[in-house]
């Protein structure tokens, strides 16, 4: 399967291993915590003791114990919001940049009109108007991170549109659903899939940042964005507490990249087409390289 | 054939590889007299470019000379030595390059540009003289004004004039023009020539003129290389090179060559150009070659002389003489009904605020089973006509019928049934095949959708028609980037056809194509016509494929049809001026037969 053919390149089994490694220790952690993350297990921001390899944090909570916990929350919020920013964003960029009506200038001048918001800020006015949940957190970083995909999406989609294959279906009066989802999706994903990587490094620290405002999640909940933030007070006692999460972080989005870059490099090199019209004008010449 | 004092050039091993080491260019030899022109021809993947870079030391990223010398004017030069090379550069060879748009600095001025030159290789000239001269003897204003133009503010044939003017600047007793006039329309080609042919003639300056067009450099040429797959297979003088051709692929090139002059049935060469990646241990054009023995494709002959020429072919000898193709046989053009008749149609183009006025009160028919050609140099409303027939694009007056009932203005809203009947095919096969579908899903598409067959049915349809279209079998499940452009295009043609249309709509299908595929396409849809009972109307900007395929012509010029009529009246007594300066502008095969 094509698809899977990412896995044979450098970049991409370099990524797979290090978005493995973070998986596990997010998905399999809990089992093997030695304490509970809540828990009070010693003195506040002791170093690394044979109880607790890591040290206890600010409040005297098990570091190693909070690590393991605290990647499921950082893996769902950033995964749903980018998964739910990329339904949002295809949806609105495909059909303003296939529809030559007016929901084209609708569609994207809201669009623009969201990205000028700093994202923030706008998490932070819906926050205190709605309310604070995960779930509302998730649609929020959804809102902020949507428009950039619909332009992205927008610009291939007008691309795709007049290529000879969609004009094709058009003057066969197919469906315009049909020529969405059989034309035009398959042919932007390349774009889309080079973005997965870092939308989800962006929603992860958007999340972290957002935390750190104290908006959305709230202690005592353990989440390596949240721990950051908590431990910033006792880097100089005992770094463990925000090193790691951070560097847990850090390896999360280098995975995703890694893999999003080799996937859509595959299927950049399974379509690549030929740009050349008349025979031989591909052939350009570095004609300043000739001059010199 | 040397004068005296020996050639000016002479060019020995020429070879350039991959990095990898796969060669793209093997033992060129070329050699020149003071001049004299050497026409390098061949198609796309020949390795022409490659050669003419590498007669300047130059090799693009990614390839590297690994042989040969040059010698110019008594001096030597070893290819190899970049350094080395680029003291030739400039003073003893200067090049043109391809595609004027992309190859003039877009932030210099005309001056700036020249002077560049001016400065790098004879820094003791007044850089404002010499531009001033050599706008001059490139027929271009020599004014302050001109010289200070940038180039979007140029047209296509003053950009390549300049382009020439700074390879001629410093006076170099050789230029390499590199397909200096592809891309540009045939009057601005013309005139190009003219001025390449005068500059010749007037300041003895020998030319090395690369081409995929054999018509172009049948004119300007006094010897003629032909490359195919990184060998020259041919060398001599143009003449006997090109109306008796003795490698098998020159005569197959020679064959493809469509004539308005004389029209006659093309025959394309089967099979496709061979990629950098799987040439043959032995001759290149071996597994296309009609007369190709055992040895052939596992020995690799060598340039020899016969008949006054080189020729890398064992089976030279049996190359037969170039046999004149069948005449077209034209249909009638008038009476009977017509299947479509498109009446007072114009429409226009938006650019931000600005309407352009793209195909202006244009009026033709097309009768049942004839093939009527539009032509017309870019921007001249073609495109825009065959878009407003297949429903893509909304007419602002006039009406479209077919078989005497209106045309909705957009596909979506006309019936099954006009939809199924006509069918358009476009220009750049890169880009009218899905790159996410497989073939046979992309060909039985139409036939699931406009004629209601189940999947199954759709399938097999499909498969016939792709054999049809004479694409092998083991090519139906793969997907379009494992094509070449000419198999992309039977692809589409089969497309087409999936429809069960009456009407083909070819839209410039051939102007991507190497010219031995464009004579295979053409000569496979004149045979679909026939068995088929299509008509076609057929879109392009060649005169002699109009006058190898159609029946009757339009002529365009900027929205407006300025002639039509039947092929042969049209192109034997032009009426209209227009006309009379696009036929005297296209080139003509010379010399042959």
């Amino acid at each position: 399967m094509s698809a899977l053919r990412f896995a044979g390149t450098g970049r991409g089994r370099v990524g797979l291993v290090i978005l493995g490694f973070v998986l596990a220790v997010a998905l399999l952690g809990p089992f093997f915590a030695p304490h509970d993350p809540a828990a009070l297990v010693g003195a506040p921001g002791s170093s690394p003791s044979g109880a607790s390899p890591l040290g206890t944090d600010g409040l005297g909570r098990d570091v190693l114990s909070r690590v393991l916990w605290g990647g499921r929350s950082v893996l769902w919020l950033s995964l749903s919001a980018t998964a739910l920013a990329f339904v949002v964003g295809t949806l609105i960029g495909a059909v303003a940049g296939y529809s030559r009506s007016l929901l084209d200038p609708l569609l994207m001048r809201l669009v623009d009109v969201v990205l000028s918001f700093p994202p923030i800020l706008f998490i932070l006015i819906i926050a205190t108007g709605v309310g604070e949940s995960e779930l509302i957190l998730v649609i929020e970083v959804a809102i902020v991170l949507a428009p950039g995909l619909a332009r992205i999406v927008y610009s291939a989609t007008r691309e795709i549109s007049v290529r000879g294959y969609t004009e094709a279906a058009v003057a066969r009066g197919e469906r315009t659903s049909a020529i969405l989802a059989r034309e035009i999706l398959p042919n932007i994903l390349g774009p889309l899939i080079a973005n997965l990587g870092l939308t989800v490094t962006f929603s992860v620290l958007l999340i972290a940042a957002v935390n750190f405002l104290g908006v959305g999640l709230q202690p005592p909940a353990a989440n390596w964005a949240l721990m950051i933030s908590e431990n910033r007070d006792i880097l100089s006692i005992n770094a463990w507490a925000t090193v790691v999460p951070a560097g847990l972080i850090g390896l999360l989005t280098i995975g995703v990249n890694l893999v999003g870059d080799a996937i859509s490099h595959t299927l950049g090199v399974a379509g690549r087409q030929a740009p050349t019209l008349t025979p031989g004008a591909a052939e350009l010449t570095p004609a300043a390289e000739l001059v010199r | 054939m040397s004068r005296p004092g020996g050639p000016l050039l002479s060019v020995r091993d020429l070879t350039v590889v991959l990095t990898s080491g796969q060669p793209v260019i093997q033992d060129v030899c070329l050699s020149l007299d003071p001049g004299q022109t050497l026409g390098v021809v061949g198609e796309s993947g020949s390795g022409k470019t490659t050669t003419a870079l590498a007669l300047l030391g130059y090799a693009r990223p990614g390839m590297r000379i690994t042989s040969g010398e040059l010698e110019i004017s008594g001096e030597r030069v070893a290819l190899t030595d970049e350094k080395a090379a680029r003291g030739v550069r400039g003073r003893l060879v200067s090049h043109v390059p391809q595609d004027p748009s992309t190859n003039l600095n877009p932030a210099l001025r005309v001056a700036g540009a020249i002077g560049d030159v001016v400065h790098e290789h004879r820094p003791r000239v007044g850089v404002d003289s010499a531009v001033f001269d050599i706008l001059e003897r490139v027929h271009l204003p020599a004014t302050r004004a001109f010289a200070r133009r940038f180039p979007h503010q140029l047209s296509g044939g003053q950009k390549q004039r300049v382009l020439i003017a700074c390879a001629l600047v410093c006076e170099p007793p050789l230029i390499v023009l590199d397909e200096p006039t592809t891309g540009l329309d045939v009057v601005t080609q013309a005139r190009i020539l003219e001025e390449v042919e005068r500059l010749h003639r007037d300041r003895d300056i020998a030319m090395i003129y690369v081409s995929h067009d054999i018509a172009v450099i049948s004119q300007v040429a006094d010897y003629v290389a032909v490359m195919y797959g990184g060998f020259v297979v041919e060398q001599g003088a143009t003449d006997q090179v090109l109306s008796r051709p003795r490698h098998p692929y020159t005569r197959g090139l020679v064959a493809s060559v469509p004539d308005h002059t004389a029209p006659r049935r093309l025959r394309g060469i089967a099979g496709v150009a061979i990629g950098l990646e799987d040439r043959p241990p032995g001759c290149p054009f071996a597994p296309r070659c009609g007369q190709s023995v055992d040895r052939c494709s596992v020995e690799l002959p060598r340039l020899e002389h016969v008949d006054g020429r080189s020729v890398r072919c064992f089976e030279a000898g049996r190359t037969p003489p170039i046999a004149r193709g069948d005449a077209v046989a034209r249909h009638p053009t008038d009476g009977g009904d017509a299947l479509l008749s498109v009446e007072h149609l114009t429409a226009v183009h938006r650019v931000g605020r600005q309407t352009v006025v793209a195909t202006d009160d244009v009026s033709f028919r097309v009768h049942n089973g004839s093939c009527v050609a539009l032509v017309g140099e870019s921007g001249s409303g073609k495109t825009t006509i065959a878009r407003a027939i297949a429903g893509l694009h909304r007419p602002t007056a006039g009406r479209i019928l077919l078989a005497g009932a209106a045309l909705a203005p957009r596909a979506q809203k006309r019936p099954l049934e006009h939809r199924r009947r006509c069918q358009i095919i476009f220009q750049d096969p890169y880009e009218s095949l899905n790159p996410r579908v497989r073939i046979i899903n992309e060909v039985a598409r139409p036939a699931r959708v406009l004629r209601g067959l189940s999947k199954k049915e759709a399938a097999s349809e499909a498969a016939r028609l792709l054999e049809r279209v004479r694409m092998p079998a083991d090519l139906a499940a793969v997907f379009p980037g494992e094509l070449s452009g000419g198999e992309r295009q039977r692809v589409a043609i089969a497309r087409a056809l999936a429809a069960g249309p009456d009407l083909l709509v070819c839209d410039e299908i051939t102007s991507a194509l190497d010219v031995s595929v464009q004579a295979a396409v053409i000569e496979l849809l004149d045979e679909l016509r026939a068995s088929l009972s299509l008509s076609l109307l057929f879109i392009t900007h060649n005169l002699g494929v109009v006058a190898s395929i159609a029946d009757y012509v339009l002529i365009l010029d900027q929205g407006r049809v300025c002639e039509q009529g039947a092929v042969d009246r049209v192109f034997s007594d032009p009426q209209s001026p227009r006309t009379a300066e696009l036929l005297a502008a296209a080139p003509v095969l010379r010399a042959v037969l």
